[in-house]
């Protein structure tokens, strides 16, 4: 490994958090600093740390500018919900966050956790203030350091949810950042739950964090709904005799790439064997530490753990592990994942409690004329004594109610139609859409606020073939960072400019395969075209039972990606 | 601009004279000139002896005379030291002062005074004239039995205490034991006839009647003029609030390409504004009146209906106005209003009063002689003319409410905001502000306090101070509602802190937070260092509405000078005082 000082030409992010005495920098002052909603480049870099990005939205740029005004600079915040699980109570104190000092909606991100947009500079304190009064934080939420920690919520499996959620905060708490720099800037030196009081040393990540971000996610088999592959650490739960016996490890897995640049590629993580739940948190924090020391820090866009492993091999990086860990882990146990998607509406528990999973398009949580599905959840959220838990498919889950207020609960999802999706397509119910415009500053092209739309249409080309009941996970993106885990959707598209997509095909169902690029650069009306065609012979070619992304492999309407390296690797001719 | 020979009517020597003169001559030195030069006119043959005094040396017994003027947007200065020089140039030893620079002391001496003053406010003597108002009010004021006086008041009929300053030294004088040399005259906005028909009244008191003339003094370098405004060209409009302000605040630009206008920081410049077709067609209908039949205002012949848009005013109403309307109703109105009138007042405008008392028996023309002439509304500068050639910038906030299921607008900003364009011109004229000027040295440390559309002249003062790369520190406070929503000219001000034209810049939004926090609080926070910036001299400026801004940044100043200067709140008062006399602290207030 090269040492962190030996380093050839740091990347800038890398001298930024060298110098930012641990996560400090002028965030204090630049939060105070009256003139501008905006904070100086090194913060904008610190704070998302602390869980925020500084934003603008983009929609109005060039109207503020012609009014001389600065862009609207603003904040998302994204809170730490491991396993996405909230209380009614914090449910209640964001919904009252987002309405009061945020741009009025909530969103359930693609890893399980509340963001809220739209918060200006001098609000933010205010917002991590009321947070910490309900126990919530947005520590580590974004930033090179170990993410919101995810896990499955199949509302099938209840008996064994309480532990994997155990499982997954404690991952979570394990591989928060020491600093004290969240509770002085944030908090006036409030301790904030669950958070060690030693001062300023990191004994897992050191001074400098981690080269990149880094992602955790457990799923319980047969659902893959966190997405086990994409996670730069996937633990598959095995469960023998409705006993949670360990867990299977897959590493490297991660989403984001750079457009024209093949050196960057999505990748699935790779399993290594088996360990038992005593040895989980210790597994995990020693395979942080090897991404810590050997991630490259010059280049931030070869930064994840990803690279790190293709870089020095696999069976490199198991033996650096077990050198670790002083010990090796168990051969690889029997996993069969079936789906991705969520089981939406009432499925009663073992233990007689009800979960009721809602259908909530893109994450998105607001109110419109049509449907007040954010007054229908705060009402909700006031008579709930179980919990929230939002799903790794943006979808929301209302769990653990008890018999008792089955009815009430009911009662007020009819008053406010809130739907478990039936009345859409299976398409509509197997799709993903990251923010993108006009908040977030990596975005290329719509995603959020315009899948919907190509849904409707793309939902009457299926309905011409008769495959209106089909479940296709499809996915878009606004950029190639990935947050939509487009690249592991049967039908994926990564924005390019504005109204410009590239379309993948190619990811299996269950999401253990990687797609490909399939056509680069086009509007709706080619997507819609090559569509038509694709349903028709999909319709007419299928075999029994066979996902429309294996179809597309096995006719060679497009290549197989057997590994993110070749993901870039074009055979086909269109 | 230097003489030279190729490009004056002047000899060599003449020319180094002039240049030698010319750029040392104080503002109202080089006004009284001009004065002086045309009222001359026809006698001078000589050179010039330049002199630094208002006094015409002669052998013969002269006749004096001291002219004070009280003027806050410049009319009564301008006026009264037209007057010095046309009294001047037929050899009177005339003194010309603004009433905050006359020692009151010497108002003894005085045999003849004459009094130029505005009115503020609700009847409130402008700044410079609220001392010596003060003084012969007071009981230090002498019996004054040797003094003749004439004073021209200038005021508003729309405003209750119309010309209240003007009476109260007429009466006050009077109460002193001085005799008036002709009844005091009171000036509605279209002042100029009205005031030049008293100055020729007076001048035929204090002058053998042979030597009084009619000659009126121009005193504008451009042929434009308030009676003969420039058509400007809107060049460009932005509204600078975003969707969602309660504001509408407009950024305008016009060019002034060929007009010869010029102004300085602290200037305004007049809008003669045209009045909504809508209101002036609902007049006519409620009136039952012919649109185009021929009407004669001031013996100019226009069709009524172009009267009501261009000429005359057709919204604010007043006690004056009422009680011409009254003559032709069937009852009287004034006994029917049972509120106090400013109450009354409040929200209405003529539509209503008439839609109220008719019907009216009235021909157009007798309807059409009750109303007063539109008069020109002034806006703060908003550009500097060095950074702007031939442009002028304006920032107008729109004046708009609802008030009797009406939606009613300010006539001149609902005119800018609703119906000018691009392209289009306006009527304007630059009134100059001699109360509201940059320190002449760029070292001096200044400090700008504007809330809203207030903002305007600093804007002007920045721009001006970078393009003069003055040394001297700026400190700029800003109010408005909203951060996001009326941050006026954001990405400027921080364009000129980043660049070190503006030295500090504090904001108070007060809609932003639950507890409402305006510039005076901005302002007490950072007292310790505003009395420090004081102390080194710095001028303080205040520009905004005079109640709800312009009264609680003087109750800040005051208790900064208080608790930082260790002062009294007598001494204090005192100091502000002295502060406005000697010009360190500067109000554009309306």
């Amino acid at each position: 490994m090269t040492k962190y000082e030996e380093t050839p030409k740091r990347s800038a992010n890398e001298i930024f958090k060298d110098e930012s005495n641990y996560l400090r920098g002028t965030i204090e002052q630049s939060f105070k600093e009256p003139l501008s909603g905006k904070i100086p480049e090194m913060d904008t870099q610190l704070i998302k740390f602390h869980g925020s990005y500084m934003q603008d939205n983009r929609d109005d740029r060039l109207t503020r500018q012609k009014k001389k005004l600065e862009p609207s600079y603003q904040f998302m915040v994204r809170v730490r919900t491991p396993g996405g699980t909230a209380t009614p109570a914090q449910w209640l104190m964001m919904d009252n966050a987002a309405n009061t000092i945020g741009n009025g909606t909530l969103k359930v991100t693609t890893r399980q956790a509340f963001q809220i947009h739209g918060i200006v500079k001098w609000n933010v304190k205010k917002f991590m203030q009321q947070m910490n009064d309900v126990l919530l934080d947005s520590l580590a939420a974004c930033g090179d350091v170990n993410r919101n920690v995810m896990n499955g919520v199949n509302p099938n499996q209840s008996e064994l949810h309480a532990e994997i959620y155990d499982w997954a905060t404690k991952l979570s708490e394990h591989l928060l950042p020491h600093t004290q720099a969240y509770h002085e800037i944030w908090l006036d030196g409030e301790k904030v739950q669950g958070t060690p009081a030693v001062a300023d040393v990191e004994p897992i990540y050191g001074k400098h964090y981690l080269p990149r971000k880094f992602k955790i996610g457990l799923a319980v088999p047969p659902s893959n709904d966190v997405d086990v592959y994409s996670q730069d650490i996937g633990i598959i739960a095995i469960v023998k005799e409705e006993q949670l016996i360990g867990f299977n490890i897959a590493v490297g897995g991660g989403m984001g790439m750079t457009h024209g640049e093949t050196s960057t590629y999505p990748q699935l993580g790779r399993t290594i064997g088996f360990v038992t739940p005593d040895q989980l948190v210790d597994v995990a924090e020693k395979i942080v530490t090897i991404q810590r020391d050997f991630g490259n820090r010059s280049e931030r866009k070869n930064a994840r753990f990803k690279y790190t492993i293709d870089k020095y091999g696999i069976e490199w990086f198991k033996e650096e592990l077990h050198k670790r860990l002083g010990y090796a882990l168990q051969p690889i146990k029997e996993a069969i994942f079936t789906k991705r998607g969520d089981e939406y509406g009432w499925v009663k528990g073992k233990d007689g409690n009800w979960h009721f999973t809602i259908f909530i398009e893109n994450g998105r949580i607001q109110d419109t004329k049509e449907y007040q599905l954010m007054t229908g959840l705060r009402e909700i959220a006031q008579v709930h004594t179980g919990e929230f838990r939002m799903t790794p498919n943006q979808n929301l889950m209302i769990a653990n109610v008890t018999p008792q207020k089955k009815r009430t609960i009911q009662k007020l999802i009819d008053a406010y139609h809130l739907t478990d999706g039936e009345q859409y397509s299976a398409l509509r119910r197997n799709a993903i859409a990251c923010v993108s415009l006009p908040t977030c500053g990596l975005a290329m092209a719509e995603a959020e606020r315009y899948l919907p739309s190509l849904i409707t249409k793309i939902d009457d080309l299926l309905e011409q073939e008769g495959l209106r009941n089909e479940e296709i996970v499809i996915r878009m993106s606004g950029c190639p960072n990935g947050c939509s885990r487009a690249a592991l959707a049967e039908i994926g598209f990564i924005g390019k400019g504005p109204g410009k997509y590239n379309m993948y095909l190619g990811a299996s169902f269950i999401g253990d395969r990687l797609s490909k690029l399939y056509l680069e650069n086009i509007d709706e009306a080619a997507i819609l075209k090559e569509l038509q065609q694709l349903f028709h012979r999909y319709a007419t070619e299928r075999l029994e039972k066979e996902h429309f992304g294996d179809f597309v492999v096995r006719t060679n309407i497009i290549e197989a990606t057997t590994d993110g390296t070749n993901f870039h690797t074009l055979a086909h001719t269109v | 601009m230097a003489f030279r020979v190729e490009n004056s009517p002047f000899t060599e020597k003449q020319v180094q004279l002039l240049n030698e003169l010319i750029p040392h001559l104080s503002y109202e030195q080089r006004l009284w000139l001009n004065g002086y030069l045309s009222a001359k006119e026809e006698q001078i043959e000589q050179t010039i002896q330049p002199t630094t005094e208002y006094v015409i040396p002669t052998a013969k017994e002269v006749t004096t005379a001291t002219i004070l003027y009280a003027s806050q947007t410049g009319n009564s200065q301008k006026l009264a030291e037209s007057f010095a020089a046309q009294l001047a140039a037929q050899d009177v030893d005339v003194q010309v002062a603004s009433m905050s620079s006359f020692k009151p002391q010497q108002l003894k001496k005085l045999s003849n005074l004459l009094i130029v003053a505005s009115t503020h406010g609700e009847g409130e003597a402008p700044d410079n004239g609220i001392t010596f108002h003060e003084f012969l009010h007071s009981k230090r004021a002498p019996k004054l039995t040797n003094l003749h006086y004439a004073v021209l008041a200038l005021g508003d009929s729309s405003y209750e205490f119309f010309c209240q300053t003007g009476i109260d030294f007429d009466e006050r004088l009077r109460e002193l034991g001085a005799t008036a040399l002709i009844p005091r005259v009171d000036c509605d906005l279209d002042y100029e006839e009205a005031a030049a028909a008293w100055f020729q009244d007076v001048r035929e008191k204090l002058l053998p009647t042979t030597q009084a003339t009619t000659a009126i003094v121009e005193t504008e370098t451009s042929v434009y003029s308030k009676s003969n405004p420039f058509q400007a060209e809107v060049i460009e409009k932005i509204n600078l609030n975003m969707d969602g302000s309660n504001k509408e605040t407009y950024h305008i630009e016009l060019s002034l390409e060929n007009s010869n206008l010029t102004y300085a920081p602290g200037d305004s410049l007049g809008i003669i504004p045209h009045n909504d077709p809508k209101i002036v067609a609902q007049l006519l209908q409620l009136l039952q009146l012919d649109a185009n039949e021929k009407v004669q205002v001031k013996n100019v012949s226009y069709t009524l209906e172009k009267a009501l848009t261009d000429v005359l005013e057709v919204t604010v109403i007043s006690k004056p106005l009422l009680q011409k309307i009254e003559a032709y109703a069937e009852e009287s109105i004034l006994d029917r209003i049972e509120e106090p009138f400013a109450t009354y007042k409040y929200g209405k405008d003529l539509l209503d009063v008439l839609e109220q008392f008719g019907p009216f028996s009235w021909t157009a023309q007798q309807f059409i002689d009750v109303l007063r002439p539109i008069p020109a509304r002034l806006y703060s500068i908003a550009s500097s003319l060095q950074a702007n050639e031939e442009e002028v910038h304006l920032t107008i906030g729109k004046v708009a409410y609802e008030s009797n299921g009406r939606q009613r607008l300010g006539v001149a900003s609902g005119e800018i905001a609703e119906r000018i364009e691009v392209g289009d011109t306006v009527s304007v004229f630059v009134q100059e502000n001699e109360n509201f000027k940059l320190p002449v040295d760029d070292t001096t440390p200044i400090i700008m306090i504007g809330a809203g559309t207030g903002i305007a002249p600093f804007r002007s003062f920045v721009e001006e101070r970078a393009e003069r790369n003055a040394e001297g520190k700026s400190w700029l406070f800003f109010g408005e509602q909203h951060f996001m929503l009326d941050f006026l000219y954001q990405i400027e001000w921080l364009d000129w802190l980043k660049q070190g034209d503006l030295t500090k810049m504090d904001v108070a939004f007060s809609r932003d937070q639950e507890e409402k926090i305006y510039v005076q609080h901005k302002l007490r926070e950072h007292g310790e260092e505003v009395y420090e910036w004081l102390e080194q001299g710095a001028v303080i400026y205040v520009c905004g509405d005079e109640k709800t801004m312009a009264k609680d940044v003087h109750e800040a100043l005051r208790d900064i000078v208080i608790t930082y200067g260790q002062k009294t709140a007598e001494e204090a008062d005192e100091i502000l005082r002295q502060y406005q006399q000697k010009k360190q602290y500067q109000r554009d207030v309306y």
